[in-house]
């Protein structure tokens, strides 16, 4: 038994060591900067306490990129629900060259997500401002990623695009779980389609609804590739999020323990979303 | 129920699916033409296949050896995800009793709630030190952090599989080695299969690792061949398109051959 005993030690330990030293020592490493003033390549830094934090809370910079990061994280999780739950409805109903459908709703999920924002970055700069100058409106025929009060809308319009595919995969999971004779039952009784969405369907993907909610707010607090393909952050500074400006600033500005201390705030500000986002929805979950 | 085809869904389906297809046909008729048929219409079919635009673009991006690269980094990558985060998970799946395997495990699922950016800054002075700023730390480095989320699928389906099967297999004799790799290996098939295309889709198109962590030209991934190239070229708009064309065709062949399988993988393990 001892000999068993060792094999299932030897099969973690490794994995174990590794994970410490390229993950949790370097978060511990990046907290601990977080309380310092280094710069990221001077040979020594002082320990200055909470400073970078209270400074953080008066960064006009920092505040922009929350806010336009939860703007656009709500907005794009808000869309690419609706829009990947009405597809995969779609899908999962009686049509036509169904595997081919399915095919094509996936596609972008495989595509590299810098060389899509790429593609779009031309399509509205050339294309869509060609389309907006034969309808007659200026404001059509304007490059939306070149207006600062607009630029985001961009940014959500191509992150749905390309996230509809996985989360609509989900939902198609889910319904193919939805037992069929509580359709029929709902058919015999009557039921208007749209009833039967709101008393059968929508209640029993509620667990599938939790987790693509979960999934497409993380991944929109965490938009790097788009906004590095599409605006670079700006115009102005009006689209920097805030991994860009962890990155630019950590990185390229000198500021490696005050950007530190902004991841820090910004893991605490992921952590307590997903907790509070998964206690709600799941407690709508137990109530269906 | 009826069984005739609803055609309202169809077309409606056809027509959103249309956006879809939109900005990859446009994607391909502007790496073909050249910037005088540009100029005529941007929307209209290329007339003369200008392949002049690739053959310009592999050169200029070193196409090849990016090529190369991701190759070689995602199948490296992949392979020791599946190998190795499985056989973490057996471990920690067939031994929640003990509480060094229970930490374990939520040790190692916890970290799916750290945003990479509190360890991006750091992780790079690591593997700096560790002169690991290479493909082969890259590689070390996907294989790590796959461990977060895979231990958290492998040990909810490891914890479906009857123990009965283990235990008839070590009153055969078979060490626990034996076990994992004759008795359980083959059975998450289902599930590594699902591992794999996800872990192969991300491993392919990340940005962020390689962005931060590659500081040889030679060892370039194609995204990020794309974002030098995208700095350096950005207005020869055919040149750039038939660029994007070459590093997005790879994934899109693979998907074409293994589409179904890609989509029922992710269903399959959706469910689970």
């Amino acid at each position: 038994m001892a000999k068993r005993r060792i094999a299932f030690y030897l099969m973690t330990v490794p994995a174990l060591l590794l994970f410490f030293t390229f993950h949790t020592f370097p978060a511990i490493q990046g907290i601990f900067y977080a309380f310092t003033n280094w710069d990221g390549f001077s040979e020594s830094y002082d320990y200055v306490g909470f400073k970078n934090f209270v400074n953080i809370f008066k960064d006009e910079n920092v505040i922009n990129s929350y806010l336009f990061t939860f703007k656009y994280a709500i907005i794009m999780t808000i869309f690419v629900n609706i829009l990947s739950l009405i597809i995969a409805l779609g899908l999962n109903a009686k049509i036509k060259f169904k595997n081919f459908f399915r095919g094509v709703y996936f596609l972008p999920n495989i595509l590299s997500v810098l060389i899509v924002g790429f593609i779009f970055n031309y399509l509205f700069s050339n294309v869509f401002t060609v389309w907006g100058a034969k309808l007659g409106s200026e404001f059509l025929s304007q490059n939306i990623l070149g207006n600062a009060d607009w630029a985001w809308i961009g940014i959500v319009i191509v992150a749905v695009w390309q996230g509809i595919a996985f989360n609509t995969i989900l939902y198609l999971a889910g319904l193919q779980t939805i037992p069929k004779d509580l359709y029929e039952a709902s058919n015999l009784d009557g039921a208007s389609k749209f009833r039967e969405f709101w008393s059968i369907t929508f209640p029993l993907l509620a667990s599938f609804f939790t987790i693509n909610m979960v999934l497409a707010m993380k991944s929109g607090l965490m938009v790097f590739d788009q906004i590095v393909a599409l605006t670079g952050g700006g115009p102005g500074r009006s689209t920097q999020s805030i991994a860009l400006l962890i990155y630019t600033g950590g990185f390229q500005g000198g500021e490696f323990a005050y950007q530190s201390a902004n991841a820090v705030i910004y893991f605490i500000v992921i952590v307590v979303i997903s907790v509070l986002q998964l206690k709600f929805l799941q407690k709508r979950e137990m109530d269906m | 129920m009826r069984k005739t085809t609803n055609w309202t869904v169809t077309i409606l389906i056809a027509l959103g699916s249309l956006l879809i297809l939109f900005p990859l046909y446009m994607t391909i008729s502007i790496a073909l033409k050249n910037p005088e048929e540009m100029a005529l219409s941007i929307f209209s079919l290329p007339t003369g296949l200008h392949f002049e635009n690739f053959r310009n673009a592999i050169e200029a991006t070193n196409f090849f050896n990016a090529l190369k690269n991701s190759a070689v980094i995602t199948i490296i990558s992949v392979v020791f995800i599946l190998l190795t985060n499985s056989m973490v998970a057996y471990a920690i799946a067939r031994n929640m009793n003990m509480k060094f395997f229970k930490v374990l495990y939520f040790y190692f699922i916890s970290a799916m709630f750290i945003p990479f950016q509190i360890i991006m800054l750091p992780v790079v002075k690591v593997t700096t030190d560790f002169h690991m700023n290479n493909i082969t730390g890259l590689i070390i480095l996907y294989v790590v952090y796959g461990l977060a989320f895979n231990i958290f699928v492998y040990v909810g389906y490891i914890r479906s599989i009857p123990y009965e099967l283990e235990e008839a297999a070590t009153m055969d004799g078979a060490s626990t080695w034996g076990t994992y790799w004759k008795i359980i290996f083959p059975l998450l098939a289902p599930i590594s299969a699902t591992i794999g295309i996800l872990s192969c889709l991300s491993t392919w198109n990340d940005f962020m690792l390689p962005l931060i962590l590659l500081g040889d030209q030679d060892s370039y991934t194609l995204p990020l061949v794309q974002y030098v190239f995208q700095g350096q070229f950005g207005t020869d708009f055919n040149l750039a398109f038939a660029s994007y064309l070459l590093a997005l065709t790879p994934m899109v062949i693979v998907y074409l051959f293994a589409q179904k399988w890609i989509i029922n993988g992710i269903t399959q393990g959706a469910i689970k």
